[in-house]
């Protein structure tokens, strides 16, 4: 099951607040329910743990993946293929995995034209225990500076609140204050949860969305 | 301690620095660095402290060397290509007597090489800087939390000792994010250091910050006594980290991010019956010899693992007298080895099949 309303679902938010995981696990929910998905790869600020980095995974599930033209290799050019555009205007189900921050967001007044047609859900994602938003306060201010840049209002908020491998129920369940207090200063509705898949909570909220931990370092794979 | 966040370690180098007392940052932008100064352009106006962008990498160094002449704690931050370019700022600084954190955030090369990790450097950081005798205390943390914990201490032996302290990192340690717990803001009192040309008030003779020495018995006289600090840092401030050692048969030997491969790795040949262990050092220079040493008494086998072609294995066979045999399995120019990978290699060093 996912979430997602809209045709085209832009997933923005500060640097760190794991943008990239959720993409990715809203991507493969769409893939695994049928839809002809795209995953817009649209970071061109950090050339490191991006969408573009799980292509072979993704398109292995039915997922396709568009990324910078240089994504995945040795050269740190932020140049966008038009194949973007194209997807934004007629894809089926159209995931876009933005940059952190407004430096980040900055990709996407390029594609102002085509989101305003578009009408897409956009979620600004959020996570309490990422340093410089672990106040609704600053959450708040770095959605400003990002819907400005991108020529973007937010419709909705996700929290993604979460501690890496230390991640507990509790650490959770203590992020529920910080998100509502985001979506009373915004007026945005709360739009999911996340949970990493096989914890179970003791003070459940709705809508929850399981999510499994796809973006990792090298020692941290499988084996 | 505050509670738990989640950084990058690049920002975490910058945060923990602010947290030692360090007011004065001057860089120049690289990849896979540019969040150490992008961070500090944020956080140092609010502190009352100095963000430069110099013009370069030679302008940021100088500019350090001019500020730890005047007694402060002061940070460059850059990437491979960029230590090369102050290579010769970093030899002034260790011939000026005054203390100075640079960070390295690795990326793969020669030359203009490209952005992904890389532990390439290593020769660079701790035998060949630059010209002349000197050394640099040399970092290797492996995660964002002792990132955080060496820069505190990056500083305060810095000052110690006075000389330049480097911390090694890489791109996937500086971009990867962990979570950190980051120290109280610590005071300093930058008046303290008597050396420090920073206006002597009409109270004392002035002070002069110099690498220049015409008369050559004066300047080995000089560099001998820097020599007997430099034996004393490399008797009193080895750091290694040892993991399933003492019974081991094979021992590794790997730091930074490849040490986290080589961990997974060891716990893998655990699990399939051979006794591995691995040795982190966190000091490359000086480097842990004595734990090396110690445990050459009784494993009998060695392997280094390394992002680069086989730098760090050179000291691990002067650590071992040669009396062991070490082997090296290594990536490089942007690749990191998967535990997999370095499993095998274990493998193949126990005699095979697994």
């Amino acid at each position: 099951m996912h979430p997602l309303e809209s045709r085209v679902t832009v997933v923005c938010g500060h640097y760190g607040t794991g943008k990239t995981n959720l993409s990715i696990n809203l991507a493969l929910d769409c893939a695994g329910a049928g839809d002809d998905v795209t995953l817009i790869d649209m970071d061109i600020v950090n050339p490191y743990f991006r969408s573009a980095d799980y292509t072979d995974m993704l398109t292995e599930a039915g997922v396709r993946v568009i990324g910078p033209n240089f994504a995945n290799s040795n050269l740190d050019t932020p140049s966008l293929p038009g194949s973007i555009r194209v997807a934004i205007e007629d894809g089926e189900r159209v995931i876009i995995d933005v940059g952190g921050d407004d430096a980040g967001a900055t990709a996407l007044a390029v594609y102002r034209r085509q989101l305003e047609e578009a009408e897409p859900d956009v979620l600004y994602v959020i996570n309490k225990y990422r340093s410089l938003t672990t106040t609704p306060e600053e959450a708040v201010e770095i959605l400003g500076e990002v819907e400005r840049t991108a020529h973007l209002k937010a419709t909705g908020i996700v929290n993604n609140s979460h501690l890496k491998h230390l991640t507990t129920a509790e650490t959770i369940e203590s992020s529920y204050g910080f998100a509502d207090k985001v979506c009373e200063h915004t007026g945005l509705p709360l739009r999911f949860t996340t949970v990493p898949r096989g914890l179970s909570l003791s003070k459940e909220i709705e809508p929850l969305y399981q999510i499994d931990v796809h973006v990792r370092t090298p020692w941290e794979q499988d084996w | 301690m505050s509670e738990k966040v989640l950084m990058k370690g690049n920002e975490a180098i910058a945060e923990a620095a602010i947290a030692a007392g360090c007011r004065h940052f001057f860089g120049y932008p690289i990849t896979p660095q540019t969040e150490v100064a992008a961070y500090m352009s944020k956080r140092m106006p609010k502190v009352n402290g100095v963000y430069l962008q110099a013009e370069s990498e030679v302008a940021s160094i100088n500019m350090v060397l001019g500020a730890a002449a005047a007694g402060v704690r002061v940070m460059t931050s850059t990437s491979s290509p960029g230590v090369s370019l102050m290579a010769e700022g970093i030899s002034y600084i260790a011939g000026s007597d005054v203390p100075a954190l640079i960070i390295n955030v690795q990326r793969g090369g020669p030359g203009l090489g490209g952005i992904q990790p890389s532990q390439a450097d290593y020769y660079q950081a701790t035998k060949s800087t630059a010209h002349g005798d000197f050394h640099m205390i040399v970092f290797a943390p492996s995660t964002v939390q002792e990132t955080v914990d060496l820069v505190a201490k990056a500083f305060d032996l810095g000052d110690k000792y006075r000389m330049p302290v480097m911390i090694l990192s890489d791109g996937m340690l500086g971009q990867m994010m962990e979570p950190v717990e980051l120290p109280e803001p610590k005071e300093v009192d930058n008046d303290s250091k008597e050396w420090a040309a920073c206006g002597h008030k009409n109270q004392r003779k002035h002070n002069v910050v110099n690498s220049l020495y015409i008369d050559p018995a004066t300047l080995e006289g000089l560099v001998k006594k820097r020599f007997e600090r430099y034996a004393k840092v490399q008797a009193e401030e080895q750091m290694a980290e040892e993991y399933l050692v003492d019974d081991a048969d094979i021992v590794l030997v790997a730091y930074g991010a490849s040490a986290r491969v080589s961990r997974s790795a060891v716990d893998m040949a655990r699990k399939n019956g051979i006794k591995a262990g691995l040795i982190r050092p966190i000091t490359l220079w000086p480097f842990p010899v004595d734990a090396i040493a110690k445990a050459a008494e009784h494993v009998p086998k060695f392997l280094t693992v390394e992002m680069s072609m086989g730098q760090m294995v050179d000291d691990v066979r002067l650590a071992v007298k040669c009396a062991r045999p070490v082997e090296f399995y290594g990536r490089t120019g942007g690749m990191i080895p998967t535990p997999i990978e370095v499993y095998n290699k274990i493998v193949e060093m126990n005699g095979g099949e697994q």
